[in-house]
C-alpha cells in the first residue's frame, strides 16, 4: 500500500509541477508566495519576526492556499479530464488513490510552509545581521510546523471531499473558496452577537496565553481531520466516482 | 476453469432503465471476444460489471473464477483496460505515462524501459516518447492508451473500441498485434467494436447485445450461418414484373432492392440458377453476381432490426 501511494504521490507531483502548462510558470506562482511569506514579510519585521511569533504564526500559513488548487484538481480534475475511470480501473486499492492525492496536497503545501519559515530565519539573519545566528524560539517553531502540517492536511482531506463531489476543478474550486470564506466571515459576524454574549467570550479569551491559544487550535485541527479523513473514506467508492 | 469470463443473468439498472438486461456469457480463455452493440446498448457497463467497477443490480459475473462484486481488486490485478476514453495524462510524456502505469503494476525500472521501447516502438511512437501528449493527433493517443492497457502483460484485456480515430494502417497492425498477442501469448481479449468487418477478422466469438438484452451469442461464421443464403445480383433494368418473378420462387425467402442492386434471400440449400434465368427472361441484364453467406454486418443489422 505504501509503495502505490508513493507511485500516485509522484505522478501528482509531475502533474502540479505542469498545473497550469509548464514548470517555469509554476515556479514562478510558488516564487511569489514563498517569497513573500518568506523574504518580504520577515525583512520589513527584521528580528520581531523570529522573536513574536504572532506574524510567524500568522504568515507562514499563506502557503497552504497553494494546497486548495492541487486539491481541487485531484478528482475533478481527472473526472473532467477523462482519466479518473483508467485509474479506477487498475489494481491500485481505493485507500492507495485517495491517500495518495491528500498525501501528495500535505506535502507540497506543508513542505511549502516549512521552506516559508525556514526562509524567514534565514532573511531576519541575512538582512538583520547580530551576533552569532539566531532562530525562532523552539517551541514556537515546532508549533508552527505542527499548524501548518495540520491546516494542509486539514484543507486536502476537505478538499478532497469537495473534489469528489465536483465535476469540474473550477467547481470544486469554487465550492471551496466560498467555504473558506463563510470561515473568515465568521469572526466579523460575531461583532453583531448581543453583548451578554461576547462579553463573557472575550473575557475568557483574554485569561488565555499562546501556548493555551495554540494548543486549543492544535486540537481543534486534529479532531477535524480525523473526522474529515474519515469521511473521505467513506465516500471514496468507486462505482460512485464513476457514476457521478 | 473452462471459462475466463462467466456471467449468468447479469443485470445492472441505472433507475428505471436496465443498462445491462439479463446478459449470459461464456468467454474461453486464449480469443478475442467482440461484445457489439448499437450506441447505448450496455457495453461499456457490462466492462464496467466485469472490472468489478460498478457492482450488478441482480445476477453474477465472475472473471478468472472470481465474483467480480467480492473481488474486483484481484480481477482488476490481471486485466489490462481501454476504457471509453484514453485515460492519458495529458501534461505528461509519452514515456511518464506508460511509466506512471509500469509502477502501478509493480514493474522495475528496467523491465519498464524495455517494455515501453518494444510497445512504442511498435506502435511507431518512440521517436516522440519525450513529447506531451496534449499536443497528438487522436490517432496516436488511441494507440499510446493501447500500449498502456498492453503495458502490464495482462491476461485479460478489455478494448472498447480500440481503433477508433486510427489510420487503416495504424487499425490492421494493432489487429494483427492482437492477433498475435493470443496466439502466441494466450492472452484474451474482450473487445467492443462498431467496426464488424474488424470484428469478422479477430473475433473468434461474438455476442450482439441491444437496450441491454443479448440478442447472439457465436462465432461470427455462426451468426452469419443463422442467415439463409444470400444472392447479390447487380444488373440493369430491374422491374417490377422481374421482381415479381424472383418473388414467386418457393425457395426465395426474401427480395430487396437498391438501385441496381438486387439481394435474393433463400433457404438453406436452394438453387440460385432457375432465378437468374427467370430474372433474364424478365429483361434484367444481369452484369454480376455473387453468393455467399450474409456478412457478419448484415447479420447484426438483421438481429438489431428483428428486435425493434
Amino acid at each position: 500500500m505504501i509503495t502505490d501511494i508513493i507511485t500516485i504521490i509522484g505522478k501528482e507531483f509531475k502533474e502540479i509541477f505542469l498545473l497550469r502548462g509548464s514548470f517555469r510558470s509554476t515556479i514562478l506562482n510558488l516564487l511569489i508566495i514563498v517569497g513573500l511569506a518568506g523574504i518580504f514579510f520577515p525583512a520589513q519585521m527584521g528580528t520581531t519576526w523570529l522573536t513574536n511569533p504572532t506574524g510567524l504564526l500568522t504568515w507562514s500559513w499563506l502557503p497552504l492556499f497553494l494546497v486548495m488548487g492541487v486539491v481541487a484538481d485531484s478528482f475533478a480534475g481527472e473526472r473532467e479530464r477523462h482519466t479518473l475511470e483508467t485509474l479506477l480501473a487498475s489494481r491500485l486499492p481505493d485507500r492507495a488513490i485517495l491517500f495518495g492525492k491528500i498525501c501528495a496536497a500535505v506535502l507540497y503545501g506543508w513542505g511549502m510552509a516549512v521552506v516559508t519559515i525556514l526562509l524567514g530565519a534565514i532573511t531576519v539573519n541575512v538582512m538583520h545581521p547580530g551576533e552569532g545566528v539566531r532562530f525562532y524560539p523552539l517551541n514556537s517553531f515546532l508549533t508552527a510546523v505542527a499548524l501548518s502540517f495540520l491546516a494542509a492536511l486539514l484543507i486536502s482531506s476537505i478538499g478532497v471531499l469537495v473534489s469528489l463531489h465536483s465535476a469540474t476543478t473550477r467547481q470544486a474550486y469554487q465550492k471551496m473558496s466560498m467555504g473558506f470564506l463563510i470561515i473568515w466571515f465568521i469572526p466579523l459576524l460575531l461583532q453583531f452577537l448581543p453583548e451578554s454574549i461576547t462579553r463573557p467570550m472575550i473575557q475568557s479569551l483574554a485569561h488565555l496565553n499562546l501556548g493555551q491559544v495554540m494548543g486549543g487550535l492544535l486540537t481543534i485541527l486534529v479532531v477535524a481531520n480525523i473526522v474529515m479523513l474519515f469521511l473521505a473514506v467513506n465516500r471514496f467508492r468507486r462505482d460512485r466516482l464513476i457514476l457521478d | 476453469m473452462n471459462s475466463i469470463i462467466r456471467t449468468e443473468a447479469l443485470v445492472r439498472q441505472f433507475g428505471n432503465v436496465r443498462a445491462v438486461d439479463g446478459v449470459s456469457i461464456d468467454v474461453p480463455p486464449g480469443i478475442v471476444f467482440g461484445f457489439l452493440g448499437p450506441n447505448g446498448a450496455g457495453k461499456t457497463t457490462t466492462i464496467r460489471l466485469l472490472l468489478g467497477l460498478l457492482e450488478p443490480t441482480a445476477g453474477r459475473a465472475e472473471v478468472f473464477g472470481l465474483d467480480t462484486r467480492a473481488s474486483g481488486a484481484q480481477v482488476r490485478e490481471q486485466c489490462g483496460a481501454l476504457l471509453e476514453h484514453t485515460g492519458l495524462y495529458e501534461r505528461l510524456t509519452a514515456l511518464d505515462n506508460l511509466e506512471f502505469y509500469g509502477r502501478v503494476w509493480r514493474m522495475n525500472s528496467g523491465e519498464r524501459l524495455a517494455r515501453a521501447k518494444e510497445l512504442l516502438e511498435s506502435f511507431g511512437l518512440w521517436e516522440r516518447r519525450n513529447d506531451t501528449v496534449s499536443g497528438w493527433s487522436r490517432g496516436m493517443k488511441q494507440k499510446l492508451a493501447v500500449a498502456r492497457a498492453l503495458f502490464h502483460r495482462p491476461k485479460l484485456i478489455f478494448l472498447d473500441e480500440p481503433t477508433a480515430g486510427l489510420d487503416p494502417v495504424a487499425a490492421a497492425a494493432l489487429r494483427d498485434d492482437l492477433q498475435t498477442l493470443v496466439s502466441r501469448q494466450g492472452v484474451t481479449v474482450f473487445l467492443t467494436t462498431h467496426n464488424l468487418p474488424e470484428a469478422e477478422k479477430l473475433c473468434a466469438q461474438v455476442a450482439v447485445i441491444r437496450q441491454g438484452k443479448l440478442l447472439a451469442v457465436g462465432s461470427p461464421q455462426s451468426l452469419r450461418g443463422q442467415e439463409n443464403n444470400r444472392v447479390e445480383i447487380t444488373g440493369r433494368n430491374i422491374n417490377e414484373s422481374a421482381l415479381a418473378a424472383v418473388r414467386a420462387y418457393p425457395d426465395v425467402t426474401g427480395v430487396e432492392q437498391k438501385d441496381s442492386r438486387l439481394t435474393i434471400t433463400l433457404l438453406p440449400g436452394a438453387d440460385s440458377a432457375p432465378i437468374l434465368t427467370a430474372l433474364m427472361q424478365a429483361g434484367v441484364l444481369v452484369d454480376e453476381v455473387h453468393k455467399g453467406r450474409a456478412s457478419l454486418e448484415e447479420a447484426f443489422l438483421d438481429l438489431v432490426e428483428e428486435e425493434k
